[in-house]
This record gives C-alpha cells, structure tokens and sequence, in this order.
C-alpha cells in the first residue's frame, strides 16, 4: 500500500491503495465518490469514463501511481456549460433507461461538445462508440447530444 | 403455432447456432495463440556467406520483413483509417480513427483515453508515451515486403528520413521498441529490437536493395 494524493473535482484526496490499483477503484473506494461506474474492466464499455487534465480516460485502464499532480475530473464535478447543456438535454429526452452507464456517457458527451459544439452524427458515433449500454439507448443519446448543441448555440 | 411453441423452437435454434458458433470461432486467447508467428531473427553474421551484395540486401531486408510484417507493428500501420489489434489483427475495439497527428478524431475517442505511458496488465491495455497510428503515407497492410520496402525507403513516405536516420528509427525508437515488450497475451516482435537495428544497417550498408514483387 501506499499515500498518494489525488487532486479529484478540485480538492486534494488522499488515499491509501496499492500503486497498480487503477484509478477507477482509488476513485471509488478510496476517495467515496461512486458516481464514476465499473463496467467491464478493460476499457471496453466506458462507464469508468473520468478526465485526466481534461483528456477522456477510462480509469480502469491506467494505475493511480501513473496520476502524479494530474487533475481529475469525475461526474460529481462536471459543471461546465456543455455539461449543464447535457444535462438538461438528457432530462429533457429521458435518455437513461437502467442509467448504468450515464455517468460515462455524460462525460464522454461533454468532452465532445467541448471540443466539437456543432457534431454531426458521424462525429457523435466515432466519440461515443466506446460508450456501451446495455439498455441500448444510444438512439436518445445522439438525439440529446444534438439537442445539447442546439442550446448551447445561444 | 403456439407462442409457447414458437418460444421453444426459437430457443433450440438459439442454442444450435451458439454451439455452432463455440466450434467456429475459438476465443480471442485461443485464436491469438494459434498464429503461427516467428519468434526468432538470424544475426547479420548468418548472411556473410552471400556474396552478391544485392542478393544479400534482400536476405537481410526479408529477415528483417519478419518483424516489419509481425502483428505488433503491422496492426497500427493500417490501410484504412482503423487500426488492428491482436495476433489476429481484427479491427480495433471499439472503433477508432487515426485522425490527425494519428492520435484519434478530434473530439472523439482518442488512442490516450485508453493507451497511457506503459503498458497496463490488469485492464490489459498496452501502453507507450509515443502510442499513435503512422500515417496513412506509411500504410503497410495488405502490401507485399517489397512494396514495404521500396516506401521504407521513399522520403516522400517514411516522414523525410534518409537512411541513417531510418537505420536509428528500427535500431533507437522507444514505440517500434515497444514490439518487443508489448505485455499481456501479445505476441513480441521476433528477435530483439538491436538484432533488428543491425540487419537494418546490415541492408543499408549492403545498398538498401528490396526483395522483388
């Protein structure tokens, strides 16, 4: 085992792991916050979805030693104006259905309006195909990215 | 027909086709396993026997061909915009593209939200600080060792390098490095990556001929 501190959501966590464990655990079991999902553990289905100095990653793929003084951003911390725009758009077309998934969904889309405010759905597919739900709502989330973006035109 | 019946049958039918199915498609594992991939290189020392310098360029080149054409470099030198994975090299998954800089589509799913600075066992994900497609220029599936080999040698297609620098890129860079330390189930590179680096000088310094066809 050891310390390391995690600057998660803008605060300092510390939490007391094995240096292999992956992010995603030190995340949830270390830091509490359970939000971020455990899907399949090999960075298939990305419920695990967390950013790393802005960058989607899976937090199941990339041990907690390998963080250093990145800074994490989970679903609990997610409040830019993309995400509000996400959010409501997800409420607004009820996307979830089991909403196992949601939290990495909602991240994933997010940092696709981040980057990319107009997406087609060609551009929604390639940044959301490693999102898997099982409840198969992925034709709600397409539209809710696209009404997202719709809000956020002004 | 009853729906009871129906439901039977369809279950039945169900059951034939994964049983069919279990026979057809071995696991990824098993599969990986069953690629008959070389795991060895002949030294330069073992071509000094052939005299004719071009005849021996080519021996060398084609020794070489065999980590050039193994599936730990050929899976991210694709044809399309999809890289390959595995022994197998099936298509990756999930979809990614080589978008520009070969590091994913702009704003979609990029090599880092999986690929990180080292190779990560437990979610068996490989890993390097350089991972990233070559560009499409530097396409090698589907193409014959020759047709490699002339590109390899074209500056118009290996990133401007001429062949000093492209002797240090097969003998120095830490990612082709990578194939001889991929982790996991994957199968390494054959040989070693300065075993390599000296059949590739050896070729060069014999006048860089490729193999025919």
């Amino acid at each position: 085992m050891a310390a390391f501190t995690l600057k998660i959501n803008g605060q300092a966590r510390q939490v007391d792991v094995d240096p292999n464990t992956p992010l995603l655990w030190a995340i949830r079991d270390g830091a509490g916050l359970t939000g971020t999902k455990y899907g399949c553990g090999v960075a298939q289905c990305g419920a695990c979805t967390v950013y790393v100095d802005g960058q989607t990653v899976r937090s199941c793929s990339m041990p907690v030693s390998a963080i250093g003084t990145s800074e994490i951003t989970t679903i609990e911390g997610l409040d830019s104006k993309e995400a509000k725009a996400v959010q409501a758009a997800w409420v607004a077309l009820d996307v979830p259905q089991c909403g196992y998934c949601q939290s990495g969904q909602v991240m994933s889309a997010t940092a696709l309006l981040s980057v990319n405010p107009t997406p087609t759905d060609n551009d929604i597919d390639l940044a959301m195909n490693g999102n898997i739900c099982r409840c198969a709502t992925y034709v709600r989330i397409r539209a809710a990215i696209h009404g997202a973006a719709k809000s956020l035109e002004g | 027909m009853s729906l009871f019946k129906n439901s039977m049958l369809a279950l039945v039918a169900g059951g034939l086709a994964a049983g069919l199915l279990a026979f057809a498609e071995p696991s990824f594992q098993e599969a990986d396993a069953a690629v008959s991939n070389p795991t060895k290189l002949q030294s330069v020392s073992a071509f000094a026997k052939i005299k004719n310098k071009n005849e021996r360029a080519v021996a060398l080149f084609t020794e070489a061909g065999k980590v050039i054409q193994s599936p730990r470099c050929m899976n991210c030198h694709p044809a399309t915009e999809r890289p390959t994975q595995t022994d197998r090299m099936r298509p990756h998954i999930p979809l990614v593209v080589r978008g520009e800089g070969g590091v994913g589509a702009a704003g979609g799913l990029a090599c880092a939200t999986c690929h990180h600075e080292n190779n990560f066992d437990a979610a068996n994900v490989p890993g390097n600080p350089k991972w990233a497609l070559a560009p499409i220029e530097m396409a090698w599936q589907g193409k014959t060792l020759g047709q490699i080999c002339t590109q390899i040698k074209d500056k118009e297609r290996n990133g401007g390098k001429d062949m000093a620098a492209l002797v240090k890129h097969m003998a120095e860079d830490e990612l082709v490095g990578w194939g001889w330390h991929p982790g996991g189930n994957r199968t390494p590179a054959p040989g070693t990556q300065k075993q390599f680096g000296e059949l590739i000088k050896a070729w060069a310094d014999a006048g860089a001929a490729c193999p025919k066809g």
